[in-house]
């Protein structure tokens, strides 16, 4: 039972280190803008909020670090892909290796340095007492319980509010809402950020909570995974929370099965994931039978006024 | 008299070069439907681009209710109350048909109300008859729905200009006759309506006044009543005398080339679009294709080229079954098409004329020897297309889609009848031309056919049918309605097909 | 009154392209400034000490051929398959396969002269990085799997895969490290005498021209061109577009397995755990700033590698190994954006309204 315990709560660590990215994504890829420098980006943020928790000892600011790392981020692929609508998937092979690069460059002081400060477990006085569930789910960190506020949120967002609505166009037709009188560009300024400054947060998640250091290129491919996630929940946060739990469930099932089977290569383990991202990834997009993709018919093309 | 809503004073708009409206003078008065006529490629589309505020003009002024205004942006535009329908529809296919209109709308709710919005639609669309389902997702409508829909959400945001663009080409007859009286009775409400067109007969009967664009500049403005056939043609297309090529004499033997029998097709949705369809096409013959676009010719195009699954049915050609066969096969069995989309199918736009015209060919022995192209060969051919066909080019090297419309169709049909084709599809091969290259096209069309090749014409254009075709097959909705003799066929007749009308 | 406004450009020669590489280099390598200044160094210093270093001196310049080696062979296969729209990111895995596919060759393998059996471990690299991509090609021609993540998840299995390997079984008898034993002489690829340069650096720059003969003068490069410009007119001309993907992604991976190929028979000797070492990654870098042009990719793998072995020299004064991965991804960023101009042109024109 413990073990369960133990297998579904780390579950969801992990889930929640690959959510705001993918719900980052989500956002960015929604309003047709494809990242795939999200990798690169994690490590900025996971680096950017490590020297400063290191050097100012205040889990606030690194915070605050953190997302104004992804924005600078957003903002320069934003320029790169929105203003100068340049190929989105250079772009971002660009921004994954300008981010590592820059992460590795920028963190050398730091590897190797504990910091000794993180978000702390904060388990939640009387649901922490429920059996089984209290364990899981609240007995966690703050940006896991924040994510429990994120993902219902997101989706009310997404399918219930206007903003939300332009939001779901703007991945589809931005020459409609162009001639609506929306500002195309500003809405895809900002759902760019805003994805990047997750894709950030995420970043953090790893050095600010699930561990405490920092090693160049420490992500080890959650990035891509969260990248991989968004496509096959088709857009859709909710769908995405559940693919995220899976894999966590997978990795953390590995982690700890590993104590169980020692004759077994650890290594198995640790490809365990990467492999269950291919198998389902191929599974939810192949199209085995002729069906209907949800992916933004925008996706991708840059938006250009004169060339309709 | 009562005093423009709008006025347009010496717009001009360059593109590059190119220029594509130069002084254009144009005024617009409440209450009237006011037409756009001209070819394609005169100005239209520029000159109401520019109205609404997509394009800038390069200089040129714009007054609204008398007072000099410069439309910065088509947020703007809206404001001011010009809304465009165009060609192209402007719909998000996911989104709900209150989703779509909602989403223009600057004082829509922070929280959608689902149901609140819906009725609203309802409410609208009663009021100005379009009959539309305010729940329905938009890729469920039919063409002339999302026509509907579009309409719906200028008036819902309270549009007083209404522009269109091109809005019968998409309608059968029936819906093109509803869709005039909804204009109409906006017209009669005080509104001011704009109908891009290129059809003088539609133009004639339902607008109030006309004006003629050609070679973006205006050629006449008339009221709609002193408006003769005459008068417009000669505005459209200029004084030069127009004579259509028209195919004389019957060269066409018994010999079977295209046999399809009960053919089904489906589109890109997965709905049926070619439905129980069956004709032959002779060696020598010309088999015209006759409907508005969007009855299936496309799909039906496409399968019998290769390019699209035939659900039943079967295909021949010179006795050979090609039902299955994949489209290189198809190629090589003698079977060439020029599709509808030249730019994006036909063509590849960034490669140079050289590449373009061995597209299919690279395989042939005139083309390659093992694998190894025969480059030489290649520029040769490519400079005796230019001199053969007449086109226009900054050389055989430049890429192609820097071409004009007419070279770009030139060296397609070049490329597809020296392939010595059996059965030669033509889907739409004059569309958006000017008359020196439709003539040009045209007789390449016809020497081809006096070759003995079998050839499916398709067009929504009846004059074109009429002229090139020997046997006439009219489709409306994925159906064949009837295959007639040219000489036993007429206008009224093709017509009525065309709208679903059973003979 | 003057003001600036952006027009199209139709067409851009190879030559301007080229200038504005170069000058957007130029710009990134100012802007990296910035940041070396920012965590305490002085640039001018750095830069100085690693352009002495990689290029004036013959033996940086041999070092920098010789590190340059595996960067080309990634950055041709990556190169390939861009052509085709196919976004590779799996070079990285596929060169360590081929790497793992060479080593065991050198293990298990049938003992054969040394011409033979040199051309038998380099067709065993190249069949297993082909393999390796395969895996993500035929999910991608048949059901239509979007490639790119494919290709990069199977980078990390590969990884772990060579590093169990390395550190396990295969690992050489009393090393600390992770790495195989040394490679048996008759597979050691010989230099060229008098150049001390590796033999395999003109092999290498002949598959870079045959390549370049490959995409410009025969059919099957004349498809890969044709799908990549316009999918839909490929299918309209009766290309198989099936064949094709498996053909290229294979051709790809096959040239960044020959990429593990080099690396162990000519420069390490060994297969090491940490082999690939990010060329796989940095091979897209080379190949996109190449506009995918096979000699290109030479000459900027060779001025890549100068840049990463030189940043082995500022170590010593305490600047990361990292800095070589920045200065390329700022690079790419920078390039990218310079492309914009030759997209478009600036014009000074009348400020439109007020016409004559």
């Amino acid at each position: 039972m413990n073990l369960i315990i133990s297998i579904l709560s780390g579950a969801i660590v992990y889930a929640v280190s690959v959510m705001y990215a993918g719900i980052g994504e989500t956002f960015s890829e929604r309003a047709g803008i494809m990242n795939l420098g999200v990798e690169g980006i994690m490590l900025m943020g996971a680096v950017a909020g490590y020297i400063t928790a290191v050097n100012t000892q205040n889990l606030a600011l690194s915070f605050l670090v953190v997302l104004l790392t992804g924005t600078a981020f957003g903002l320069v692929f934003a320029f790169l892909t929105v203003t100068l609508q340049a190929d989105q998937t250079v772009c971002g092979m660009a921004m994954l290796t300008f981010g590592t690069g820059l992460s590795g460059f920028l963190g050398k002081d730091v590897t190797g340095v504990a910091a000794n400060l993180k978000f702390q477990t904060m388990p939640i006085p009387l649901l922490k007492e429920i059996p089984v569930i209290g364990p899981i789910f609240f007995q966690q960190n703050l940006l896991v319980y924040a994510m429990y506020v994120i993902v219902p949120l997101s989706l009310f967002y997404i399918y219930r509010t206007k903003y939300g609505l332009y939001l779901r166009a703007l991945g589809e037709n931005p020459a409609a809402l162009d001639s609506a009188g929306m500002n195309i560009f500003a809405m895809r300024y900002a759902y760019v950020i805003l994805g990047c400054a997750m894709i950030a947060v995420s970043g953090a998640c790893v050095t600010l909570a699930n561990t405490n250091f920092w090693s160049p290129g420490m992500t080890a491919g959650k990035g891509w995974i969260a990248f991989a996630l968004v496509a096959f929940s088709s857009w859709n946060p909710l769908k995405l929370t559940l693919g995220a739990l899976l894999f966590g469930f997978i990795s953390c099932l590995g982690s700890n099965l590993q104590i169980y089977l020692p004759g077994v290569p650890t290594e198995i383990f640790s490809a365990m994931p990467y492999i269950a991202t291919i198998i389902a990834f191929i599974l939810a997009t192949g199209n085995f039978r002729k069906v209907h993709t949800a992916q933004p018919a925008a996706l991708c093309k840059p938006y250009d006024r004169e060339s309709r | 008299m009562k005093e423009p809503v709008i006025e347009m004073r010496n717009i001009t708009k360059r593109f590059g070069d190119v220029i594509a409206n130069e002084n254009v003078n144009l005024s617009l008065y409440p209450g009237e439907i006011h037409a756009l006529l001209g070819e394609n490629g005169a100005g239209k589309s520029t000159l109401m681009n520019v109205l609404t505020g997509i394009y800038r003009p390069n200089s040129g002024e714009i007054y609204y209710h008398g007072k000099k205004v410069s439309i910065r942006s088509p947020k703007q535009a809206v404001d001011m109350g010009i809304g465009m329908v165009h060609q192209h529809f402007r719909l998000i296919p996911p989104l709900s048909v209150a989703e779509n209109v909602f989403l223009y709308m600057p004082d829509c709710k922070k929280i959608l109300r689902q149901k609140e919005m819906e009725e609203a639609i309802d409410a609208c669309s009663r009021e100005f008859h379009l009959d539309v389902d305010a729940s329905a997702k938009v890729w469920q409508l039919s063409v002339g729905e999302q026509q509907r829909v579009e309409i719906i959400k200028l008036l819902y945001r309270g549009a007083d200009i209404l522009i269109l663009d091109e809005p019968s080409a998409v309608l059968t007859a029936q819906e093109a006759v509803e869709m005039f009286k909804v204009l109409r009775k906006m017209a009669d409400s005080g509104k001011s309506v704009i109908i891009i067109s290129h059809k003088m007969n539609e133009v004639m009967q339902n607008a109030d006044r006309i004006t003629v664009l050609k070679g973006g500049r205006v050629e006449d403005t008339m009221e709609a009543a002193d408006a003769t056939i005459d008068r417009l043609t000669r505005a459209v297309v200029g004084d030069r005398e127009f004579v259509p090529q028209v195919r004389q004499n019957r060269t066409f033997t018994e010999e079977i080339v295209l046999q399809a029998e009960g053919l089904s097709v489906k589109n890109d949705k997965g709905l049926e679009a070619v439905r129980n369809v069956s004709f032959t096409i002779h060696a020598g013959e010309i088999f015209g294709i006759a409907g508005v676009a969007g009855n299936g010719q496309k799909e039906l195009t496409e399968a019998i080229a290769g390019l699209r699954k035939i659900q039943k049915g079967k295909v021949t050609v010179n006795g050979e079954d090609l039902t299955s066969l994949s489209v290189r096969k198809h190629i090589d069995k003698g079977v060439s098409f020029i599709p509808e989309d030249r730019l994006s199918m036909g063509l590849v736009p960034s490669l140079d004329m050289a590449d373009n015209m061995i597209l299919k060919h690279f395989g042939s022995e005139k083309f390659s020897r093992r694998g190894i192209l025969k480059k030489k060969v290649m520029d040769e051919t490519a400079a005796s297309y230019i001199e053969r066909y007449d086109i226009k080019t900054a050389g055989i090297h430049s890429p192609v889609g820097l071409m004009s419309g007419g070279n770009q169709q030139k060296l397609l049909i070049a490329r597809e009848v020296n392939g010595n084709p059996s059965l030669l599809v033509a889907s739409y091969p004059v569309r958006g031309l000017d008359i020196g290259a439709t003539e040009a096209i045209h007789k390449i069309l016809l020497e081809e056919s006096a070759k003995g090749t079998a050839i499916l014409l398709v067009s929504e254009e009846l004059d074109e049918i009429f002229q090139m075709a020997d046997r006439i097959g009219v489709m409306c909705d994925g159906n064949m309605m009837a295959v007639l003799d040219r000489e036993s066929a007429d206008y009224e007749t093709i017509g009525k097909l065309m709208s679903g009308e059973q003979l | 009154m003057k003001k600036i406004r952006l027009e199209k450009k139709t067409t851009s020669s190879g030559f301007s392209v080229f200038l504005n590489s170069v000058l957007f280099t130029g710009v990134a390598l100012v802007f990296c400034a910035f940041i070396i200044a920012a965590v305490g160094f002085n640039p001018i210093e750095v830069y100085s000490k690693m352009f002495r270093k990689a290029f004036l001196s013959m033996r940086g310049i041999r070092k920098a051929i010789e590190s340059g080696l595996p960067l080309m062979l990634c950055g041709l296969g990556v190169s390939i398959a861009f052509r085709m729209n196919l976004n590779n990111i799996g070079a990285e895995g596929q060169y360590a396969v081929g790497a793992i596919f060479g080593a065991a060759y050198v293990l298990y393998g049938p003992e054969l002269p040394r011409v033979p059996g040199m051309v038998m471990l380099a067709l065993c690299c190249f069949a297993g990085g082909a393999l390796w991509a395969l895996l993500c090609a035929v999910p991608k021609a048949f059901w239509g799997v979007d490639e790119s993540i494919t290709t990069l998840m199977l980078n990390y299995v590969a990884l772990i895969l060579l590093s169990y390997l390395c550190l396990g079984p295969w690992k050489a008898k009393g090393q600390n490290v992770g790495q195989t034993e040394k490679i048996p002489e008759i597979f050691e690829i010989p230099e060229i005498p008098g150049l001390e340069i590796s033999l395999a650096f003109p092999v290498v720059t002949l598959i870079a021209l045959l390549l370049f003969f490959f995409y410009r003068c025969t059919t099957s490069g004349y498809q890969i061109n044709v799908i990549g410009k316009s999918l839909t007119a490929a299918r309209y001309a009766g290309i198989n577009i099936r064949k094709n993907i498996l053909l290229v992604l294979g051709l790809s991976g096959g040239l960044a397995g020959l990429a593990g190929f080099v690396q162990y028979a000519a420069v390490t000797g060994r297969v090491q755990e940490n082999m690939p070492n990010n060329a796989g990654y940095t091979g897209i870098v080379i190949a996109y700033l190449s506009r995918f042009n096979p000699i290109v990719v030479i000459i900027v793998s060779v001025l890549f590698a100068g840049l990463q072995n030189s940043s082995a020299t500022v170590q010593v004064m305490g600047v990361p190994a990292q800095i070589a991965t920045m200065i390329q991804g700022a690079i790419m960023i920078i390039v990218i954006a310079g492309d914009f101009f030759q997209r478009y042109k600036i014009v000074f024109a009348e400020k439109g309204g007020k016409a004559s």
